[in-house]
C-alpha cells in the first residue's frame, strides 16, 4: 500500500517529472492501475452517499436529495426523542446480546468438533458452511412458510403434533414472543458455519508444539488444554469474530423484513434499527433528512462499540 | 480444495475459472436488473409474444384490442421519431395482466412504451424513482400520488385529460386523487375489500350473516371446529385491513372532513379494544400459509368467513360455486352512530412533471385511461375481478350483473369509503398500525395508547395542511 518509490535504489539524477511521477519500472503508474479503479469505486459508492447522507442529516430532506432548507440538529432531536427509534434500538440490544455469544459458542463449538474429526472431516466442514452460501431472503421464506407456518403443515407444528401438543401461531402473537425464535434459529442455521471456518483457520495455525509441550507438563487433554492453550491462541480470532458478529447483529435487515413485515406494514415490536429507518427513508416516508440522521446515529453508535471492544480485549492481555 | 492432491490436474485453471466466474457474475448483474427494473423484461418481444398466448384466449373484449393493435402498425411504422415512454405497473398477482398491459402499450401509435412491472414494495421504488432523472414518464400508484409528491411538484395536474368524462368516473376516487381542486391521476379500475362467508358453514352452525360487531364474533367462535377458524382478517389479527372499517364502524374516520384527527371518540378505543378480544378468542385464524388478498384460506376450509378482496372472486367461484355470499363490515352496535363499511382503493395513472415528454405522457395517459374503452373494460374483467372505474362502463361489464357480484355492487355502492385521506401521510399511518399492534397483539390499554398517536397525526397534519 506504501508509495513504492521509498525503495528507489538511488536518487534519480536524470528523471525528469514524468519520469519520477511513474516511479521506477513504472510502478507508480501500475499502482494507480490497480488500486485506482477500486478506489473510484469506493469514492463513489460508499464515501459519497456517506457524506451525502451527513449533509443531509442537517436538513428538512423530504422527496428530495437536494435540499434547501437547513435545519441544524432538528433531525437528530427527533430521531433522539422519537420513542419507535429508540425501541429499535432496545430490540437491537437484546438480539445483540443473545445472538453474539450464541453464534459464538456454536461457531466455537463446531470448529473443535469438526477439527477433531479424524473421518469425513472434508464433509462436515462443507455441509456445515453450506448455509453461508444461502440468501436470506430465500431462507425467511422457507422459515416464515414451510417450516414455522402456523399449521400442522408446518415443519415445526408438524414435530409437535407428534407429541401431540396443539399448533402454535409463531408468527401472529406476541406473547409467548415467538417469533424471536424464528428469527433467531434462522440467523444462526446462516451464520454459525461461516464463523466455525475462521475458528477452524484459527485453530489450524496454532503450532502443535505448543500442545506437545503441554502434555509432557501434565496439561490433561480436553478442557485443560483448551483453557490454556487453545482459546488463548485463537484470541485474534476470538476478537475479529465478535466485531464481525456485532456489526451483523446492528445491520440485521433481510430476515426482519421478510419474516415480519407485513403487506407494507412492520409491526413495533422486532424492528431493528435498520428496518425502521428503511420505512423513514426509503419507505413511502421518503424523509430522508431524519432518516439519515438516525443513520449517522447507528454509524457513530457502531464505530464507538467497535473501539470499546477493542480496547477492552487488548487490556485483557496485558 | 480439501483435497490435498497437488499433481492431479485441477478441472479448472485459473484462466477458465475467470472466465466462468466473470460470465457468472455478469449474469447475476443481469438478473438483478431484470428483476429490479422490469425494463429489459419489458423491452424483449419474446416474453409478451410468449405470455401473449394466454391472454388472446380470455375473452371477446380482448380481440377488440387485437384489431386495434393492428390499425395502430400502420401508422407507427410511418412515423418517424416517436418518443419512447416508460410505464410502471406493480406487479399484479392474475395471470395474463402483464401481458396485457404490454399489449395495450404496444398497441399506442404515438409513443413507444416500454412496461416497467415491479414486484415487491413497489411503492418505495416509485417513490424514489420520483426524485430522479429516470423517473418513470407514466406510473400507477395506489390511491394516487402521496401528498409529498404532489406538494413537492414531482407530479402534474391532468384535469385537462378528463374533458366531459369527469363526471363519468367515480366521484369518491377523483376526490381522493385530487388536491386544492386538481387532479393528480385517473382511476384505473376499483377495487374493494370486503366480508366473504360460506354459506353452507353458517347454515350447519344455525348463524345468520352478522350485522354488527358482537354478531360476528359470535358467529366466529359459533363457526370454529378445530383447525376450521370462525374468521380470517389476515394473519396480522387485522392490524392491515381492519383499521379503517372499525373507525367506521363507530362512526369516526381517519380526518375529519376539516382535516382535524378523526378518531378521539372513546367508542374509536372500545371498538379496537373488542378487536383484542376477537385476537385472544381462538376463533380468528393466524399464520395461514397465504394471506388475507388470497383465496386459498376460505378455498381450503380453514376458515368460514374471510375479509379479503373483490380480485378473488375468481377463485371463489371456482371452487365454491355459489356457496359463498358477501358482507360489508359490520357497523360496531346496533344503536351507535357508525355504519356498515367497505374500503374502496384505485390504482391512479399519474405522470411525472420530470419526465423528457411530459405531453407525450399525458397524451397516452389520455388515449389508455380516458378515450380507450375497450381496454379499460378487458383491464377491469379479464384478470381478476374489478370494477371498472367509470359508471358508463360498470353497465359493459356482464360478469357484475347477476349473483354474488351483483350483491358486491350494491355493497360498493351504499357503503364504500376511500381506503384512506390524501392527508392521511405514511408516518401518520405508521405510527396509528403501531398502536393498533399493540392493542390487538399485546392488549395495551387501547385508549391510553391511541392518545399517543394523536400527537404525531397532529405534527403531521401541520405539516401538510397549507
Amino acid at each position: 500500500m506504501s508509495a513504492p518509490t521509498v525503495v528507489a535504489p538511488r536518487p534519480a539524477r536524470r528523471g525528469t517529472l514524468k519520469q519520477r511521477l511513474l516511479g521506477p519500472q513504472n510502478r507508480n503508474l501500475w499502482f494507480w492501475v490497480f488500486v485506482g479503479p477500486f478506489l473510484v469505486g469506493l469514492a463513489i459508492f460508499v464515501y459519497v452517499p456517506i457524506l451525502w447522507s451527513l449533509y443531509l442529516s442537517f436538513f428538512d430532506a423530504r422527496n428530495t436529495v437536494t435540499p434547501t432548507d437547513f435545519v441544524g440538529f432538528d433531525n437528530y432531536t427527533f430521531m433522539l426523542t422519537d420513542p419507535a427509534f429508540l425501541s429499535s434500538m432496545g430490540t437491537f440490544l437484546v438480539f445483540a446480546i443473545f445472538i453474539v455469544p450464541v453464534t459464538f459458542a456454536f461457531g466455537l463449538g463446531l470448529a473443535l468438533a469438526v477439527n477433531r474429526t479424524r473421518w469425513f472431516q472434508a464433509f462436515f466442514r462443507s455441509a456445515f458452511f453450506l448455509p453461508a452460501a444461502c440468501s436470506y431472503v430465500v431462507a425467511a421464506l422457507i422459515w416464515k412458510m414451510s417450516i414455522f407456518n402456523g399449521f400442522r403443515s408446518g415443519v415445526a407444528n408438524g414435530l409437535l403434533g407428534v407429541f401431540d401438543i396443539d399448533s402454535v401461531k409463531w408468527l401472529s402473537i406476541t406473547t409467548p414472543p415467538w417469533y424471536w425464535l424464528v428469527l433467531v434459529t434462522l440467523r444462526l442455521w446462516l451464520q454459525v458455519g461461516f464463523y466455525m471456518i475462521l475458528f477452524l483457520a484459527g485453530l489450524q495455525r496454532i503450532p502443535p508444539i505448543l500442545y506437545e509441550a503441554a502434555s509432557i507438563d501434565g496439561a490433561k487433554p480436553g478442557w485443560q488444554t483448551f483453557r490454556y492453550i487453545t482459546f488463548p491462541q485463537l484470541r485474534a480470532t476470538s476478537v475479529a469474530v465478535l466485531v464481525l458478529l456485532l456489526i451483523n447483529a446492528f445491520q440485521a435487515f433481510d430476515e426482519f423484513y421478510n419474516i415480519l413485515s407485513n403487506f407494507g406494514t412492520y409491526p413495533p415490536y422486532a424492528r431493528p434499527p435498520l428496518v425502521y429507518l428503511y420505512y423513514v427513508a426509503l419507505g413511502s416516508q421518503q424523509d430522508l433528512g431524519r432518516g439519515s440522521a438516525g443513520a449517522i446515529i447507528l454509524a457513530i453508535l457502531i464505530g464507538l462499540i467497535t473501539v470499546l471492544q477493542a480496547r477492552f480485549t487488548r487490556e485483557k492481555r496485558s | 480444495m480439501t483435497d490435498p492432491t497437488p499433481q492431479r490436474p485441477s478441472p479448472l485453471n485459473r484462466r477458465q475459472f475467470f472466465a466462468v466466474g466473470g460470465s457468472l457474475a455478469a449474469a447475476g448483474v443481469l438478473a438483478a436488473c431484470g428483476s429490479d427494473t422490469g425494463r429489459t423484461a419489458a423491452s424483449s418481444p419474446g416474453a409478451a409474444a410468449s405470455t401473449g398466448s394466454t391472454s388472446t384466449a380470455t375473452g371477446s373484449s380482448s380481440a377488440a384490442v387485437s384489431a386495434s393493435s393492428v390499425s395502430g402498425g400502420p401508422s407507427s411504422s410511418a412515423g418517424g421519431a416517436k418518443p419512447t415512454l416508460q410505464q410502471w405497473y406493480h406487479q399484479y398477482g392474475e395471470e395474463g395482466t402483464k401481458a396485457a398491459v404490454e399489449k395495450y402499450a404496444a398497441a399506442y401509435p404515438d409513443a413507444t412504451v416500454k412496461v416497467g412491472w415491479f414486484p415487491g414494495d413497489y411503492d418505495s421504488k416509485l417513490a424514489s424513482a420520483l426524485l430522479t432523472a429516470d423517473a418513470p414518464d407514466v406510473f400507477e400508484a395506489g390511491n394516487g400520488p402521496s401528498i409529498d409528491a404532489i406538494q413537492g411538484g414531482l407530479v402534474e395536474p391532468l384535469d385537462d385529460l378528463l374533458g366531459d368524462a369527469k363526471s363519468d368516473f367515480n366521484q369518491a376516487l377523483i376526490s381522493r386523487m385530487s388536491y386544492q381542486d386538481k387532479l393528480y391521476a385517473i382511476p384505473q379500475v376499483i377495487d374493494m375489500q370486503l366480508l366473504v362467508y360460506r354459506k353452507s358453514l353458517l347454515d350447519a352452525a344455525g348463524v345468520k350473516p352478522p350485522t354488527t360487531f358482537d354478531e360476528l364474533a359470535a358467529a366466529a367462535k359459533a363457526l370454529t371446529d378445530g383447525d376450521q377458524k370462525g374468521l380470517f382478517v389476515g394473519n396480522d389479527g387485522g392490524v392491515g385491513i381492519l383499521t379503517g372499517p372499525t373507525l367506521w364502524s363507530v362512526g369516526a374516520d381517519y380526518l375529519t372532513d376539516d382535516d382535524k384527527v378523526g378518531f378521539t371518540d372513546p367508542s374509536v378505543a372500545t371498538a379496537f379494544g373488542k378487536l383484542h378480544e376477537l385476537f385472544a378468542s381462538d376463533s380468528l385464524l393466524l399464520g395461514a400459509p397465504s394471506d388475507w388478498f388470497s383465496a386459498d384460506a376460505i378455498n381450503t376450509g380453514l376458515t368460514a368467513m374471510q375479509f379479503t378482496g373483490l380480485w378473488t372472486f375468481p377463485d371463489l367461484i371456482k371452487e365454491l360455486g355459489d356457496d359463498f355470499g358477501v358482507l360489508p363490515w359490520p357497523k360496531f352496535s346496533a344503536d351507535g352512530a357508525g355504519a356498515p363499511s367497505v374500503p374502496i382503493g384505485a390504482f391512479g395513472s399519474a405522470v411525472s412533471a420530470k419526465g423528457k415528454n411530459v405531453d407525450a405522457a399525458k397524451a397516452f395517459v389520455k388515449y389508455l385511461w380516458v378515450d380507450n374503452a375497450a381496454d379499460q373494460v378487458d383491464f377491469a374483467q379479464s384478470y381478476g375481478f374489478h370494477f371498472p372505474a367509470r359508471e358508463s362502463l360498470a353497465d359493459q361489464a356482464t360478469k357484475l350483473k347477476e349473483g354474488t357480484a351483483a350483491e358486491a355492487v350494491k355493497i360498493l355502492q351504499e357503503y364504500s369509503h376511500a381506503q384512506s385521506p390524501l392527508l392521511w401521510t405514511p408516518a401518520s399511518a405508521t405510527a396509528l398500525s403501531d398502536a393498533v399492534t399493540k392493542i390487538i397483539k399485546n392488549g395495551a390499554d387501547p385508549a391510553s395508547t391511541l392518545a399517543g398517536v394523536v400527537s404525531k397525526v397532529k405534527a403531521e397534519l401541520k405539516r401538510v395542511v397549507k
